[in-house]
């Protein structure tokens, strides 16, 4: 079976790809419905949704357009999404890689060191990480990455060291290839598709904590994105709730979709793990 | 014996943590964005070089960079967390104010999202293939994936505002000067929203960790043995199959600890509950930053008291770790 047919026997699978296509596609066409910036104040505020034509989600509380917001907002999200996890598999891969090839004392340093951050509340760490720094992209997407690598580190460990004394390997060591070249070449290729799976649910889980962040205010102010939407309508939640209720639907979507994916890879990649299931 | 030295070894690995805690703060002081002596005075209006030192003085920042460590250090070793810039008064009193505040929602939740997570996964597990069981499944998909701090905006909106069924802010009614058992019942309404919206994204965690901890609990011998003794299905089940079940559930429930904490930041800024949570957001709002990290400290702290429990709480569950414990 290929492997797209493997992956769409999951239905939800397949549901959750769809799902993710429109809302890259709403992320790619925001430029180009709302050519304006979505901080623009455009009508006048409080607008409800389907008032008034090219307001469909109405204005929010500075006469901003709402849907303007929400498609600009895919894009940042994803975008945070996307990097904040590239960012934490470069450093979990290499730490869990190491770790898991060499063991010893270098195994048990690298997993002291990733239990500490594992210890320390994560979403706590990100709100300190990102108040010092200042709020702004970079120093956003440095602090999911900071947060969410332990995880990562300990997978990528436990499948180096599960496959460091597999027959090919000590064939490459027989051959007289070097540490690094069996890391990178021999046992990392195989270890791949747990980390995809592992990663498109990081993705998910970036995007809430970005929201999150975003939401305590600590969102670049420079960027639309979906939890500042929510942070800033929260005081008027009483007279205005579709300002909070659009972009909470679209980060739900969002984490929703990445995880059923996430659910359909596992399916895909591992076949023969998800049949005895 | 074998306890004692488990909780010994345990508290040994707590303070170093802790301590590397302290020294990561005091590095992060020193990146925090101005001097907080001039962010100080402008807050309180005024910024003569005068005032300025004197600011300094009284919070020490005029000291070399290792006495400040030094101080900071054997400062938090006696429970000394210094001062909120802001407010003038010691972070480690306005941290104990807040506590228990938070040990009542946090607490709450916990036992309430552990007690609907082993349920709804137990359901699930029994009926595995079934519409039902696939529905449970769904809706805990769909709670882990939503945004905590949503759900809790979400439910002021509809259990607050539009039906008018509790209230949405607050600990309890201010000015209605309830006492005794009328005091515990206004705190227990304001606790039901908060307290279930932290409590849906962990259930939903326990729901998923349940149905496949009782699945592969239901594949192993000791239950075949007991259907091949005539056993009823139901009792297999809960003797056999859950109990067994459990024990990973346990150590899970240790490592969210630190997700429950990140989570009483949202519940509590939404519902204004005034715990350490709410008191973080605060500290972030005024840019205080020697609160903000008294009170991120702190949490680590309480998250490793925590796991320390948990980690009794599994060895006494499970009566072979005894052999392993070292």
């Amino acid at each position: 079976m290929s492997f797209f047919a493997r992956f769409a026997q999951n239905r939800g699978a397949l549901v959750g790809l769809i799902i993710l296509l429109v809302i890259i596609a709403m992320a790619i066409l925001a430029p180009l419905l709302f050519p304006e910036s979505p901080w623009r104040m455009v009508q006048r505020p409080f607008l409800p949704p389907l008032s008034q034509d090219g307001f469909p989600l109405g204005t929010d509380t500075m006469g901003r357009n709402v849907a303007s917001g929400l498609m600009h907002g895919a894009w940042v999200s994803l975008l945070i999404g996307l990097v904040s996890t590239s960012v934490a598999l470069l450093i979990g891969v290499p730490l869990g890689a190491i770790a898991g090839y060499y063991g010893g004392w270098i195994d048990d340093l690298l997993m002291r060191f990733t239990e500490f951050f594992q210890t320390i509340p994560n979403f706590a760490l990100a709100i300190v990480l990102v108040a010092i720094m200042q709020p702004s992209i970079s120093s956003i997407v440095l602090a999911i990455a900071i947060v969410s690598w332990p995880p990562v580190a300990r997978l990528v460990r436990a499948e180096f060291m599960s496959l460091r004394n597999r027959e090919y390997v000590e064939a490459a060591r027989l051959v007289g290839q070097s540490n690094t070249t069996i890391i990178l070449r021999q046992i990392l290729p195989n270890t791949l598709s747990p980390i995809i799976v592992l990663a498109s649910l990081m993705v998910a889980t970036a995007i809430l904590l970005e929201s999150a962040l975003s939401f305590l205010g600590l969102g670049d102010p420079n960027v639309m994105s979906w939890g500042y939407m929510i942070g800033a309508a929260r005081t008027v939640i009483r007279q205005a709730w579709w300002l909070s209720f659009f972009p909470g639907v679209a980060i739900l979507l969002t984490v929703l979709a990445l995880n059923l994916v996430g659910e359909g890879l596992d399916d895909a990649l591992n076949p023969k793990l998800s049949r005895e299931r | 014996m074998v306890y004692a030295r488990l909780i010994l070894m345990r508290l040994f690995k707590a303070v170093i943590v802790l301590f590397l805690i302290v020294i990561f703060n005091f590095l992060l002081i020193q990146l925090a964005p101005g001097d907080p002596a001039a962010i100080l005075a402008g807050q309180a209006g005024a910024a003569d070089q005068e005032f300025l030192n004197q600011l300094r003085e009284r919070f020490g920042l005029d000291q070399p960079m290792y006495v400040q460590l030094w101080r900071y250090v054997s400062g938090i070793a006696m429970l000394d967390f210094g001062y909120s810039y802001r407010l003038g008064v010691p972070v480690f009193d306005l941290i104990m104010a807040r506590l228990p505040a938070t040990l009542l929602l946090t607490g709450t939740a916990f036992v309430l999202s552990l007690v609907l997570g082993i349920v709804a996964g137990s359901m699930a597990a029994a009926r595995v293939k079934k519409p039902s069981g696939s529905l449970i499944m769904a809706l805990a998909l769909v709670f882990y994936a939503t945004p905590l701090f949503w759900v809790a905006l979400m439910s002021v909106v509809v259990f607050s505002v539009y039906l008018g069924w509790l209230p949405a802010y607050g600990l309890y009614t201010v000015g209605a000067g309830h006492t005794g058992f009328a005091l515990a019942l206004d705190i227990a309404k304001h606790l039901v929203l908060p307290a279930t919206t932290l409590a849906l994204f962990f259930m939903a965690i326990y729901t998923r960790m349940t149905r496949t901890s009782m699945l592969d609990a239901a594949q192993q011998d000791y239950v075949k043995t007991a259907r091949a003794k005539g056993l009823k299905p139901s009792i297999i089940q809960r003797r056999h199959v859950l109990r067994n079940a459990l024990l990973p559930i346990i150590t899970l429930a240790g490592l969210q600890a630190g997700q429950m904490v990140g989570g009483a930041i949202l519940t509590e800024t939404v519902f204004a509950w005034p715990g350490i949570g709410r008191l973080m957001f605060e500290a972030l709002e005024q840019r205080d930053y020697n609160l903000l990290l008294g009170i991120f400290f702190f949490s680590a702290a309480l998250v490793i008291v925590f796991n320390i429990i948990t980690d009794l709480v599994y060895s006494l569950a499970d009566p072979r770790i005894k052999k392993g414990a070292a």
